[in-house]
């Protein structure tokens, strides 16, 4: 179970301090698979971060079954807007940055598994360079995965992608997370991303003032498809942008 | 029917010997290109010379150079000329490249190291090579130690630079990714800041034996009793211009020769780069 409590983050200068999250609390349990909306700035990102070690939170704490996590750990797999791959590595040794303490055998084993879970067999000799950009992001999904990780976090996997590619890389991962039984925690700025792939939407909204408003967690009622998709958007639209919130409170 | 199946083979290789031959021609064709610049010149060179447009005692033509050469030659001179001054940017390059490389990524690293060094090495860049002259052969003598020496601090130069700037310049967010794998120190070296700065080293390293034979010749005209550049002075005492031209030429060859071996040598660790020079490249082999 992932629990975040209290977090906040205060970046300081030397003229000004901002408030980019404040007093976030919430408990994601295991094998849930949820998304993190907002306007840009609104901290999202930050608070992904966070959670794999990559940044400090200025007070509070979030912990993965009961340890409070400070640094990077290999429980805690990411994944990020762009592929980041290592362009003088090939596929199987991007891979293998994961795992690198394993043994030679370990490794070769598991990277192969994980290539065919994410669909891409046969390329290990491929450099950068010569893949796709939706290949190159499942080669990112590889690397995060190989390492078995308890909670999977993707940092908008998709933006950068075309539209086809997208929805098959959403249906894709929805299917990882079916069949690996992870916790994935993703952040993205586009509502329908978030509705095609999570059961849960968190909405953060941004800190102005040092002030919060709430932040809103929607549960998506299962199954799907009884809940019109349009009005959920429309919902959310609402709220990120403050309209009609009665309507919302009255909704959850 | 024998007859018919006979003339199917024969047609077969016949017809892809034909492939292989306009294939390696246009190649060849292409690699020719090269040479034009260099002919011309020499028939330039050797029309000035022969019509006496530029008097030949300063610029004897190409003919008489060739014949200067030749003479060496026969007498086994100018192959243990040659060496000699290979031999000296080989040990130059081998000890400023090494000092280079090792500073270059140490202070590229290291923000302490970087200022506990690098303020004193860009001091010393600025000092005019050849006024370390007096310094080395007053320290090494006037032998090989005080030429090589000299050699190693022009190659040092570029290497190093090329090197810090190389890894300060490398992707915050592939360090990231390094953070987030949970790769070591020695790991994020082995697999991140080597591999990423090797064609910063390269550009390091052949800018740095360019150099060298700049400064082997200073070396060489500073006093040498062996060596390409002691021919060029040989040939400016005795009058003979055909030897410096000759000898001049030779630098170029040999000084082109070696750039194009470093440059072959780091091809295969450059095979992940996608330039401009890959992708010409790739469709020239194709």
């Amino acid at each position: 179970m992932l629990n975040i409590k209290n977090v906040c983050k205060i970046y300081k200068n030397k003229d000004y301090s901002q408030n980019v999250l404040k007093d976030i609390n919430l408990c994601i349990e295991d094998q849930e698979i949820i998304s993190l909306v907002g306007q840009s700035g609104c901290g999202k990102s930050t608070l992904l971060r966070i959670i794999a070690g990559l940044e400090k939170a200025s007070s509070g704490y979030v912990e993965l079954n009961k340890n409070i996590i400070n640094k990077p750990s290999s429980n805690i797999g990411m994944v990020f807007q762009d592929a980041r791959l290592m362009p003088w590595l090939n596929v199987y040794d991007n891979i293998k940055l994961s795992i690198l303490n394993d043994d030679k055998e370990t490794q070769r084993y598991k990277i192969n598994e994980t290539l065919k879970k994410v669909g891409l067999e046969d390329i290990g000799n491929l450099w950068p360079k010569q893949l796709s950009g939706g290949m190159a992001q499942r080669v990112a999904i590889a690397r995060a995965l190989v390492q078995q990780p308890q909670v999977l976090l993707l940092d908008e996997p998709f933006s950068a992608l075309d539209s086809f590619t997208k929805s098959n890389l959403q249906d894709h991962v929805r299917h990882l997370w079916s069949s690996l039984k992870i916790t994935i925690v993703m952040v993205t700025h586009d509502i329908n991303e978030a509705t095609a792939i999570s059961d849960r939407v968190l909405i953060l909204n941004k800190v102005l003032d040092n002030k919060i408003t709430k932040n809103h967690i929607v549960k998506i009622n299962k199954p799907r498809s009884s809940f019109p998709k349009n009005e959920y958007n429309e919902l959310i639209n609402n709220i990120i942008f403050n309209k009609n919130s009665n309507q919302f409170n009255a909704l959850i | 029917m024998n007859i018919i199946l006979n003339n199917k083979h024969l047609k077969l290789p016949f017809k892809s010997f034909n492939v292989l031959h306009t294939k390696i021609f246009t190649k060849l064709l292409q690699n020719s290109v090269c040479a034009i610049l260099p002919l011309t010149i020499i028939f330039i060179w050797h029309f000035l010379s022969v019509n006496e447009i530029v008097r030949s005692n300063l610029l004897p033509p190409p003919s008489e150079v060739v014949n200067e050469i030749l003479i060496l030659t026969n007498d086994g001179e100018l192959f243990s000329h040659i060496l000699i001054t290979l031999n000296r940017v080989f040990n130059g390059f081998i000890l400023g490249g090494i000092l280079a490389s090792v500073l270059g990524v140490i202070t590229g690293i290291s923000p302490t190291l970087r200022n506990l060094f690098d303020p004193t090495i860009q001091a010393l860049k600025a000092v005019p090579s050849l006024a370390w002259v007096p310094l080395f052969i007053l320290w090494f003598g006037i032998f090989e130690n005080s030429k090589v020496a000299l050699i190693s601090v022009g190659v040092f130069f570029p290497i190093y630079l090329n090197l810090m700037m190389g890894i300060r310049q490398i992707d915050k967010k592939i360090i990231e990714v390094a953070h987030i794998n949970n790769l070591n120190h020695f790991q994020t070296i082995r697999w991140v800041l080597i591999p990423g700065i090797i064609p910063e080293w390269i550009t390091g390293l052949r800018s740095g034996l360019a150099l060298g034979w700049m400064f082997v010749i200073a070396a060489e005209l500073m006093g040498a009793s062996e060596g390409l550049g002691y021919l060029m002075i040989d040939g400016q005492m005795t009058g003979r211009p055909a030897l410096i031209i000759g000898a001049l030429i030779l630098f170029a060859i040999v000084g082109k020769l070696t750039d194009q071996l470093i440059y072959f040598l780091s091809k295969p660790f450059l095979k992940w780069k996608s330039s401009l020079n890959n992708m010409q490249e790739e469709e020239y082999n194709a």
